[in-house]
């Protein structure tokens, strides 16, 4: 593990503006960013690790915890708003046995983040999961799609 | 007709409606006489996958909601009318929603396949960059943008040429240019799109300013929920690097120009100028006090100017066509064309691209077709968590920036969202307070808390537990945060919630005095029972409730788990015989 994270320490070390850059590459590695990883970060670029924290905590896209194999960000954007995206947040949640305040299902298959907004308004409600967009979805059609992954 | 090309259009969009799996049925049977490419977005979402068939005129026709099953009535010319949207040969449904637009940003969206540097080229690509270094000074060009009267179009409106002007005047050898592609507006998609559709065009009128302001640096701030947009972008930074449009020595002139893209990590403040350069910085994106203005002291405190996508890929266009050109579109203090988001409870949802000055009447009805299943319009909502939602008795407000200020909402980046009956104003403003106060950086205590004691307000209206005095709490909350915030996001954040004190206050009553929510929304508010007579036990409430508090055999009657209902109202909108009531 230390070898990869060597190798971006080496690619980015003495540049300036190089927390989020350090930090998404390490969350890339490693899936997400683990306390002991910011660490070792720290003591090799000399940046102190509160403002590895600060950058961190600051930004949506980092996760503090171990995410699921796949990411499903439902849309929260004012169009999926008004075409009930609440009622299919909670259809998902529902539909993967989340309790309250829990994200990631218990085999890590999924975690479920609500995102500002995609970018799909016109197909509203919306949701992603990877890199993969799904439109004019309704409750009815939640299973078919998270079924399709393992 | 013999079809001479078929263009499929694979924008994030279209994929994400299936157009991939429809070019991969088209390619099965393709035969050699017919050209298959790949392009982006007509605007016309609504109706993806979209493709266009040309014949061997030039003359041609768009075709919607496609499946993989159509491909082959497709190649023989056989598919239904009722898949006809756009047709330069006989009457189509669409075609008077695009003779109504003047598409100048969107010229090339739809049309050109945005992954191939050549098509671009193939009209008058990099052309007026070439024109530019070749035969035009830096003050001869800021004049000519000036002229044009294009304004920044990712909210402020602040004149592009006099930005320019004070980034080629600041003292410096150094200097950057950043495209802000940061659109966090949600609603708002345009600059998604123009990516997708069109990237050259931005580098081109990234390329342009460079030269004109005298940067050799430039960076591209995309956020990274954009992934196509961003593959698009690398793609076409290297193929213009490879043929000699951005990189050293730019058409022999001894002007160069590196552009790196950044992606950003989540966070809408970063649309804000400064926090976007604290970003890039590497740091927490946090504004700063201005001045100075990043034109004297922007990235690494270098002179720095910063436009927007849509912004940028005007550039050219304007160049190539003149000032007067573009000045000849739009109002006296609203030059141009702008690009606006249809979404939201419209039918035709998409993008426009309209002159500025047409109404709000016009975009609504006559481009997008009216407010879907003809209920009545409401509202529609500008400038996302900054503006304001515009009532009906002032849709004839003309669009430009001043017109829309005026109303209290802003123009914005350029979203629509549109409201019918079944929006609850209250729970509106509660929607975009809750956005904003998540959002905000937490630099200013106005902001940081006076939006969260704002929000909780607006919750406990929602719950029926608010009192009258709440509204002028709201008012008083919203004016103070306004005057004391430093940046954008707070000084607008109330927008939100005056503009529906003003034109819906009735609604925020109704919440308050009867504990009723009139839209029916707000679910401690409501209650849903099914009516017996009615049900025809047609199972569709059972399937559309999200936590499947509805039981019932098909044909016999069903009934809703009381103990578990959370009041989200999907079974009410699903249910084709009224057999669920509402209280």
């Amino acid at each position: 593990m230390e070898i990869n994270i060597d190798k971006i320490i080496t690619k980015y070390k003495g540049k300036d503006g190089i927390a989020i850059p350090l930090l998404q590459e390490l969350q890339e590695l490693e899936g997400y960013l683990a306390p002991e990883s910011i660490r070792y970060l720290s003591e090799h670029t000399g940046i102190p690790v509160a403002e590895l924290y600060g950058v961190a905590t600051f930004y949506s896209m980092f996760y503090l915890e171990p995410q699921g194999r796949h990411i499903i960000r439902v849309c929260k954007g004012t169009a999926c708003h008004v075409s009930g995206a609440d009622t299919l947040g909670v259809a998902i949640r529902s539909y993967l046995g989340l309790s309250e305040g829990e994200n990631t299902t218990s085999d890590s298959r999924f975690t479920v983040l609500e995102v500002a907004c995609l970018g799909c308004c016109s197909l509203a409600p919306v949701i992603m999961i990877g890199d993969k967009t799904y439109g004019k979805l309704a409750v009815d059609k939640i299973g078919k799609i998270l079924d399709q992954y393992e | 007709m013999t079809i001479k090309t078929i263009k499929v259009g694979m924008a994030s969009c279209g994929l994400a409606s299936g157009a991939e799996d429809v070019y991969h049925a088209i390619q099965k049977n393709l035969p050699d006489s017919i050209e298959l490419k790949k392009t982006a977005c007509l605007g016309f979402c609504f109706a993806e996958p979209m493709v266009e068939v040309i014949d061997e005129a030039g003359k041609s026709e768009f075709f919607g909601y496609l499946t993989p099953r159509d491909a082959e009535k497709l190649l023989n010319n056989t598919l239904p009318d009722r898949k006809l949207l756009i047709s330069q040969k006989r009457d189509a449904p669409a075609n008077k929603q695009l003779a109504r637009q003047v598409r100048i940003v969107s010229r090339h969206s739809g049309s050109i396949d945005p992954e191939n540097i050549q098509d671009y080229l193939d009209d008058d690509g990099y052309m007026a960059l070439k024109k530019v270094c070749s035969s035009m000074s830096s003050q001869e060009v800021i004049d000519e943008m000036k002229a044009s009267g294009l304004r920044g179009r990712g909210g402020a409106g602040f004149s592009t040429g006099l930005k320019w002007q004070f980034a080629k005047d600041a003292a410096g050898d150094k200097k950057y240019i950043i495209c802000n592609a940061d659109e966090g507006d949600p609603g708002a998609f345009m600059d998604r799109n123009i990516l997708e559709s069109d990237p050259h065009s931005v580098l081109e009128g990234m390329a342009i300013c460079a030269y004109t302001v005298g940067a050799q640096n430039a960076y591209i701030y995309c956020r990274a929920e954009y992934p196509l947009a961003v593959k698009r972008l690398k793609k076409a930074i290297a193929d213009a690097e490879e043929m000699g449009f951005l990189g050293d020595n730019i058409f022999n002139k001894g002007f160069s120009l590196h552009i790196v893209l950044k992606e950003g990590a989540g966070a809408f403040v970063c649309g804000e100028e400064t926090a976007l350069i604290a970003s890039i910085e590497g740091k927490r994106g946090m504004p700063r006090l201005r001045p100075p203005f990043p034109a004297q002291s922007g990235l690494w405190e270098k002179p720095t100017n910063i436009n927007n996508v849509e912004t940028f890929a005007s550039v050219a266009w304007i160049i190539n066509h003149g000032a007067a050109a573009y000045a000849a579109y739009g109002t006296e203090k609203s030059k141009g064309t702008k690009v606006f988001a249809l979404a939201g409870k419209i039918k035709n949802t998409g993008l426009i691209e309209v002159p500025m000055g047409i109404t709000l009447r016009e975009i609504i009805y006559d481009i997008g077709g009216g407010i879907k299943d003809d209920r009545p319009f409401k509202a529609v909502q500008l400038g996302g968590p900054s503006g304001g939602c515009i009532p009906a008795d002032l849709l004839d407000t003309q669009v430009d920036y001043d017109s829309i200020v005026k109303t209290g909402a802003i123009m914005g980046s350029g979203g629509m969202v549109v409201m019918d009956d079944t929006t609850c104003m209250v729970n509106i403003a509660a929607f975009f307070l809750d956005f904003t106060q998540n959002e905000s950086c937490g630099k200013c205590t106005f902001c940081r808390i006076g939006t969260k004691r704002m929000l909780e307000i607006l919750q406990r209206i929602q719950n029926g537990e608010g009192v009258l005095e709440d509204i002028e709490k709201l008012e008083y909350l919203s004016e103070q945060i306004i005057n004391s915030s430093l940046c954008g996001l707070g000084k607008t954040a109330p927008n939100p919630v005056l503009t529906t004190l003003r034109y819906f206050k009735d609604e925020y009553i109704a919440h308050i005095k009867d504990k009723r929510c009139p839209a029916g929304v707000c679910s401690a508010l409501v209650h849903f029972e099914i009516d017996e007579e009615k049900c025809t036990g047609c199972t569709l409430c059972a399937r559309a409730c999200p936590i499947h508090c509805i039981s019932g055999e098909v044909k016999k009657l069903h009934l809703i788990d009381q103990d578990s209902c959370i009041s989200c109202g999907a079974c009410y909108t699903v249910c084709k015989f009224d057999a669920v009531i509402r209280t």
